[in-house]
């Protein structure tokens, strides 16, 4: 193979990954499009927060008191070699509300309704469930995958919230239950050090990692191959893409949303 | 009714349709039959507006299908349409009863009420009234084509598009799915096209018959004349031999 077929396979490779990228572009934009378009179908959006939001509350939950309780311990193993354990709160809190809840909450949701959403969406397609949509002149992009991209923005700075109150919930069981630490103090520090730009800034990631979460799991689902070997490499692929794209964009919207926030 | 001129489909180097011609006349049925894989599908989802084609038109009732660029105008054509997918692909998050009254909601917007009485009428026309609060996994594959069909005509739409009527059926069943076709046509006079590879079964429900080979119709004419075709491909098809011009891929 000489160093023209290298070129030209790379070429190739290029086009097909531009054409890709490009085709889930257009796919975010139509649904987006189709949010502002009527018929609004209310009952739609209300079943897929119910099932994206309220069903991942359990997990979240769960996730979220270890999350809290783990950090009380880290926290006041390394503070106390500073003198400063008093400040365990704050760093449970801030941990949690500025990267750890919305993180997190995403990896989790992505990992829990990501997969359904896609299975649920692909098998539909290779059942031409979605065929028959379009033949009765009801657009699928409005009708299925509209509702779910707008119930991740919706519900995943609620999971979040939720994240951040039971996280804290667990730092305290542990610090101030376990740890000795007092409670006064815990809290008090907590009052003091969160800003509302902490808390703002963590919402604002939680639904960003939302619209990457209705977009990828939605257009992996919709663009899914044949057969159950499709939907398993559908599924899969939507996983991973959209987990790896919530820790890609968290660097960059958390560079930004500092330095916004500090001027 | 329909006008198919000129039909070219490819998908990479395959060419599965090769300037296909088709014209069906209002309230006639025509099938289009061949062995699987020569593109029968394809012309199907060509005709819905679901696939572009490379080259050719596909005219519904006066409209140009393939000139419709937005998805919305193509909504408008597909009005017209009721399907009849191979394998019902009935929605399996929805009831039968929420199945069938579908398109009448979502489609054409009518009141839960009106909704209902045509529901239940469809339902009773198609002897479906016991299994209307059944999800479509409760109920055998039979069902579930006529479920698809309640779905399909609740609409009154001009035309019925059926695809593969008896994949999956035991041959009681796929006789009943050719008798409903055929009890529906007389009760609501749709324009038809049945995709099959069945044959002489796809027979009773067809007024034309239409033989697809290679990417192209080799043969069209009536039932009879298809039987009587001196074509070799169109006998081994008919009489179901694997020696001839018909390789089996």
């Amino acid at each position: 193979m000489n160093i023209f077929d290298t070129i030209e396979r790379f070429g190739r490779f290029l086009i097909y990954a531009t054409e890709r990228w490009g085709r889930s572009w257009i796919f975010l934009a139509r649904s987006l499009v189709a949010l502002a378009r009527p018929p609004y179908r209310p009952y739609l959006y209300f079943t897929q927060l119910s099932q994206i939001g309220a069903n991942s509350s359990i997990v979240i939950a769960l996730i979220a008191v270890f999350t809290g309780a783990v950090l009380a311990v880290q926290g006041e193993y390394t503070l106390s070699k500073f003198g400063a354990n008093a400040y365990t709160g704050p760093m449970v809190a801030l941990s949690l509300i500025r990267e750890l809840g919305p993180v997190l909450t995403a990896l989790m949701v992505i990992g829990r309704a990501g997969s359904a959403v896609t299975a649920e969406l692909g098998i539909m397609r290779i059942t031409e469930q979605i065929d028959a949509l379009r033949s009765m002149a009801v657009d699928p992009i409005k009708y299925l995958m509209a509702p779910r991209l707008l119930a991740g923005i919706i519900a995943m700075p609620l999971l979040c919230g939720l994240f951040n109150v039971i996280g804290i919930l667990g730092g305290y069981i542990v610090a101030v239950g376990l740890l000795g630490l007092s409670a006064g103090t815990f809290m008090s520090q907590i009052e003091a050090a969160v800003d509302l730009v902490d808390i703002t800034s963590g919402f604002i990631k939680a639904a960003v990692f939302g619209l990457i979460f209705g977009w990828v799991s939605c257009y992996k689902g919709y663009t899914c191959g044949f057969g159950a070997q499709g939907v398993n490499k559908a599924t899969t692929q939507s996983v991973v893409t959209a987990s790896v794209a919530v820790l890609i964009v968290d660097y960059f919207l958390t560079s930004v949303l500092t330095r916004v926030f500090m001027q | 009714m329909i006008s198919v001129r000129n039909l070219h489909k490819r998908f990479g180097s395959q060419v599965v349709l090769n300037g296909v011609n088709l014209e069906i006349e209002p309230g006639k049925t025509t099938a289009v039959v061949g062995p699987s894989g020569v593109g029968k599908s394809v012309l199907l989802k060509l005709i819905m507006g679901i696939m572009s084609p490379d080259e050719g038109e596909v005219i519904i009732g006066g409209y140009n299908m393939t000139a419709a660029r937005s998805e919305r105008s193509k909504n408008e054509i597909r009005n017209a349409l009721g399907v009849l997918f191979q394998s019902a692909a009935l929605f399996d998050s929805l009831s039968i009863y929420d199945n069938i009254a579908f398109s009448l909601r979502e489609r054409m917007g009518l009141s839960a009420s009106k909704a209902h009485t045509r529901v239940l009428s469809m339902a009773d026309a198609l002897s479906l009234t016991p299994y209307l609060r059944n999800f479509p996994e409760q109920v055998s594959i039979g069902i579930r084509k006529r479920v698809g069909m309640a779905r399909a005509l609740i609409s009154e739409p001009k035309v019925l598009l059926v695809d593969e009527p008896n994949t999956g059926l035991d041959p009681l069943d796929g006789q009943e799915v050719y008798d409903l076709i055929n009890a529906c046509k007389n009760q609501w006079g749709f324009t038809g096209l049945v995709i099959s590879h069945e044959l002489p079964e796809v027979f009773q429900v067809s007024d034309r018959v239409a033989m697809i080979l290679n990417g192209e119709i080799i043969v069209e004419g009536s039932p009879a004349e298809l039987s009587n075709s001196s074509d070799p491909a169109v006998q081994q098809f008919l009489n179901g031999r694997t020696d001839g011009p018909i390789k089996i891929q």
